[in-house]
């Protein structure tokens, strides 16, 4: 839609509307647009590139805002600086491999059950609309995938405790709000990501910090 | 609407080396708040059931209140400590909706919430109510410097404080009830996302549990209004009778104070 409104503006002279988008197939994260009032608009878990017209009446009056959230600076547009979840993953969202031999495949037995809630966290696509439709510019519903997505793997469990201080600080340091448990995040997730996943990172923050409290 | 600078240039938040304590942690705060909430909440679940033993007579509740006052200086060392968890719900509380103010400076102009309940969103402002409302019910029940009939009171037949008598006088006031009625009410509504966030912001939610702890958190919350609402209720109803003993009542006291008193015997009052 936006597509076609910047080919009638670029016929006019006027500016085009600058939006982000890459793969437009609903699975980078890139779209960033808030669709009268709701991030990624109305239908639920779907993001705004996969939003199709017909989710709306003829006549509709369509109101497109950019991601709000102080760690969120707008650059230009509906186009805003996302970098904060860069510097939150580089924090601690990763696990260290070393250098060596190559790791036989399936030396280290996974649950299925455990694999699979790992796949639910790491299906965030990071495109922030969870900070977006926070009413305290929140990023515990990212932070929360992120930590989850590595403490439910047995791979994660060397550096468990050392990355749920350090992505949570980093969060903190980012100007990201507190969570008042709204649940709106998990309403606006394009992935599902559920609110449990915020829980799993309290569990992973309060059990680190007890470790390391000497 | 765009800012002419390019991100790069912005001053960029460093990558944070040091951990932040755990105090001023965004989820340290959270699960202070909620431990703090849960202290606040078993005293407000020990006070409904406190208020309740009433609908058991004069006795039971004066006995009840005479045995807690009886602890001495237990009593103090549980008020210091419930109003110390108070005290900081209060003020972390209003950190936290500082900070998370700062954090979206600006809103929508398309205003719209998909799950957000109401009770969720208007915490700080049931919270602040509730403290109103704490200040009024202290002075009027443990101070009881607002209402001067109190002081008047008689002792009971064994000698105690009549809390019940006490209890009846103040709510026959409906503008006292309706505001008490009103302010439970909210608090219980506070409560109804308070207690689902306190296991929340403790990490003890999973996605099969969660449903389940919203409905405890509102069921619990419906128990203890229907619990502390029943007293002022049954007062307004007259189903709790003033005990015909040594009360005077309003009419009683204004002649008392107003006009000579030699005729006004103790046992003039009790009539409704």
């Amino acid at each position: 839609m936006l597509d076609i409104v910047n080919e009638e503006l670029a016929k006019t002279d006027i500016e085009p509307i600058h939006f982000d988008h890459d793969c437009r197939e609903g699975i980078c994260g890139m779209c960033s647009l808030v669709i009268n009032g709701v991030p990624h608009g109305p239908q639920a878990a779907t993001t705004a590139c996969q939003l199709h017209m017909r989710s709306f009446k003829d006549g509709d009056a369509i109101y497109i805002e950019p991601f709000r959230a102080r760690a969120f600076p707008v650059i230009k547009d509906t186009i805003v600086d996302r970098s904060a979840f860069d510097r939150i993953m580089q924090a601690g969202g990763f696990v260290s491999v070393n250098t060596g031999g190559t790791p036989d495949a399936n030396a280290i037995a996974i649950p299925k059950t455990a694999s699979e809630s790992a796949m639910d966290s790491a299906a965030c696509i990071g495109c922030g609309a969870c900070v977006a439709a926070c009413k305290n510019g929140s990023a515990m519903l990212f932070v929360g995938a992120k930590v989850s997505q590595f403490a439910d793997l047995p791979q994660g469990q060397p550096e468990k405790t050392a990355r749920a201080k350090a992505m949570v600080a980093q969060m903190d340091t980012e100007g990201f709000g507190n969570c008042s448990n709204y649940s709106e995040c998990e309403a606006v997730c394009p992935k599902d990501i559920k609110v449990s996943v915020i829980a799993k990172m309290n569990r992973e923050y309060l059990s680190a910090t007890v470790k390391t409290l000497s | 609407m765009a800012s002419t600078q390019t991100p790069t240039t912005k001053k960029q938040p460093q990558q944070n080396q040091s951990s932040t304590p755990f105090t001023s942690a965004s989820i340290g705060k959270k699960v202070l708040m909620a431990f703090s909430g849960i202290v606040s909440f078993g005293f407000v679940l020990g006070h409904m059931l406190g208020n309740l033993q009433i609908f058991l007579g004069q006795e039971q509740i004066n006995a009840y209140a005479h045995s807690l006052h009886a602890l001495g200086a237990g009593i103090w060392v549980i008020r210091i400590v419930l109003l110390f968890f108070f005290v900081l719900h209060i003020f972390l509380g209003v950190k936290l909706k500082a900070e998370n103010l700062r954090a979206k400076p600006v809103g929508y102009k398309f205003n719209e919430t998909v799950k957000a309940s109401l009770s969720s969103r208007t915490m700080i402002w049931t919270g602040v109510t509730i403290l109103a409302f704490f200040i009024f019910h202290i002075l009027h029940y443990t101070a009881r410097i607002t209402d001067p009939r109190f002081l008047q009171l008689s002792l009971d037949l064994a000698g105690r404080f009549d809390v019940y008598s006490m209890v009846i006088l103040g709510f026959e006031s409906p503008l006292i009830s309706g505001f008490y009625i009103l302010a439970v009410g909210l608090l219980c509504f506070h409560l109804s996302h308070g207690l689902y966030s306190m296991f929340q912001s403790l990490g003890l939610t999973t996605k099969s549990t969660s449903k389940m702890l919203h409905k405890f958190a509102h069921l619990v919350a419906l128990v203890l209004f229907l619990g502390f609402a029943a007293v002022p209720v049954a007062v307004l109803a007259n189903q709790l009778p003033l005990p015909n003993s040594e009360i005077p009542t309003e009419e009683a006291l204004d002649t008392l104070t107003t006009e000579s008193p030699n005729q006004i015997s103790t046992d003039s009052g009790g009539v409704r």
